[in-house]
């Protein structure tokens, strides 16, 4: 089968996840006040990023480790960092 | 004492490998420091591999190297809703010795190109985040890594790390990049047989097919989608700038289900099983966004230094080149014992006398152009289309009136002198 949607697609995928994320939200209030379209939980192509009404959370093991959302935020409020060493996504072919 | 080498490279990518190779080949000591669980782990491509580049660094390699196919025929597809418009060129000397270029797989290819460079007598090691360059007296020195005790000296350090260069920003060769000089692209690997893909591309044996298409597949935003054929697997992708993304408000997933259902693409993969999906930016904002690529004892390679083409679809052989290039200015400064930036410099020199930094003049102004001005694929593309409709349906219609309504058609919804200054501009940025 084709996948049709995202938990398909990511379902294909290796990761080796770190018990820490490499991703974090520098401040839950921009994302409240500032942010009304919360631009991260539609063009991140994992989605990583959920609001869930107060606060953004960041499901990191799932994540591409595309650097979209640190250029993309536009308020700058995500640290983007590499997962440590071996950890992370595991492309196994292209 | 943390060992010292010659040259430390940071990323086991088409870049890195092709300087550590060159760099031990010519008897320098070299690390080479990859995050990954293995080379290729965390690298991505729709699937292109050049000949030229990767022959100019180990000659005849398709007689070892894991390729997919050699591309005989390439195809572009200008897209409307429900039809399309095509062109293309296939030619059989590109079937045979030295080829033009491969589709390749790069979990594959990266290991086998890095097991190369260790051949020559690099060090590889794997799962190692390289977290800072270490700094003194201006120059760099070193890196430190995630590893306990992790510290590596070196007289240069090479930046291969891609497009997220966290190293040469916190250098401050470059200010963040802004979501215009990067592509979001995403793409799927979906099994097919070998028969079937011959079958539907009308291909022979093991030639292969790249398919380019614009217009609807990103919904007449600005980027492309590919379709390529892999031995028994198709490469299937889009992407457009982050900007555009974000202005359209598109998710990227959803775009590509949009493009695999699309009634053009659809018959192509009919049966396949996706097998993985992948996410990556790609640098594309071309010569302005090239940073300063050379330093006290440090070198900027491949996508790190924005080194794409995204017209031509070309960046791994730039990759490729512009690692080779690095590592002639190293060896070069070895002899001189002198690794500063005046001495490294060289590379720069080589770097912007080549194709590479030509090509990215060539079209300096392109992508630009098409953002701010976005009637070329959201407005010509279906109006093309309309008007191969227009001109092949035969009613009864004599052909001369026929061109004349079709003229008629585009000049009468902008102006004439719209469509004139568009046509200028358009041949303005890519001329």
């Amino acid at each position: 089968m084709s996948t049709t949607n995202i938990e398909e697609k990511q379902f294909l995928l290796r990761f080796k996840c770190d018990t820490k994320s490499h991703l974090t939200v520098l401040d839950h209030d921009v994302c409240m006040t500032q942010c009304p379209d919360k631009l991260c939980t539609v063009f991140c192509p994992a989605e990583v990023y959920k609001w869930e009404g107060k606060r953004m959370q960041v499901g990191y093991e799932g994540c591409h480790e595309c650097g979209s959302c640190r250029i993309g935020c536009p308020y700058q409020n995500i640290k983007w960092e590499y997962p440590k060493g071996g950890h992370g996504i595991v492309f196994r072919l292209a | 004492m943390p060992e010292k080498f010659d040259v430390i490279v940071v990323g086991a990518g088409p870049a890195g490998t092709s300087c550590a190779y060159s760099c031990a080949k010519n008897g320098l000591k070299v690390l080479l420091i990859e995050r990954g669980e293995y080379p290729g782990s965390k690298n991505v491509m729709g699937g292109v591999l050049y000949r030229k580049q990767m022959e100019d660094i180990i000659p005849e390699f398709w007689k070892e190297a894991p390729l997919e196919r050699p591309v005989v025929e390439q195809r572009f597809w200008m897209m409307d809703k429900e039809s399309v418009v095509q062109f293309g060129y296939k030619g059989l000397e590109w079937a045979v010795e030295p080829y033009n270029n491969f589709t390749v797989l790069r979990a594959q290819f990266d290991q086998w190109f890095a097991q190369k460079a260790v051949e020559q007598g690099a060090l590889l090691i794997n799962e190692t985040v390289v977290t800072e360059c270490i700094v003194e007296n201006g120059k760099v020195i070193g890196v430190r890594t995630d590893r306990p005790d992790g510290e590596a000296f070196a007289d240069v350090v090479v930046l291969a790390d891609g497009v997220n260069s966290l190293l040469s920003k916190q250098l401050g060769f470059h200010r963040e990049f802004r979501p215009d000089e990067v592509a979001l692209t995403v793409m799927e690997v979906i099994n097919l047989p070998k028969d079937k893909i011959n079958e539907r591309f009308n291909l022979e044996g093991n030639h292969g097919t790249t398919i380019e298409i614009f217009g609807d597949s990103t919904k007449g935003n600005l980027g492309t989608a590919f379709l390529y054929t892999n031995k028994d697997s198709l490469n299937i992708g889009v992407g457009t700038t982050l900007s555009s993304m974000i202005k359209a408000k598109l998710k990227p997933y959803e775009l590509l289900d949009y493009l695999k259902k699309h009634p053009m693409v659809r018959p192509y993969l009919e049966g396949g099983e996706s097998a993985e999906y992948l996410a990556h930016l790609i640098p594309e904002g071309g010569f302005h966004s090239v940073p300063r690529v050379a330093g006290n004892g440090v070198l900027v390679v491949g996508d790190a230094a924005q080194l794409v083409n995204a017209i031509h679809r070309e960046g791994s052989n730039m990759a490729m080149a512009s690692g080779q290039m690095a590592a002639e200015a190293i060896v070069e400064a070895k002899k001189d014992g002198d690794f500063s930036e005046k001495s490294l410099n060289r590379y720069k020199e080589a770097l912007y006398g080549s194709f590479i930094i030509k090509d990215l003049e060539k079209y300096k102004d392109a992508a630009h152009t098409f953002e701010k001005y976005p009637q070329y694929f959201k407005e010509y593309l279906p109006m093309m289309n309309q008007a191969m409709s227009k001109f092949f349906t035969v009613d009864g219609t004599p052909k001369k009136e026929k061109q004349k309504q079709i003229m008629r058609s585009v000049t009468a919804e902008k102006g004439t002198l719209k469509v004139m200054q568009d046509i200028y501009r358009a041949w303005k940025a890519v001329k």
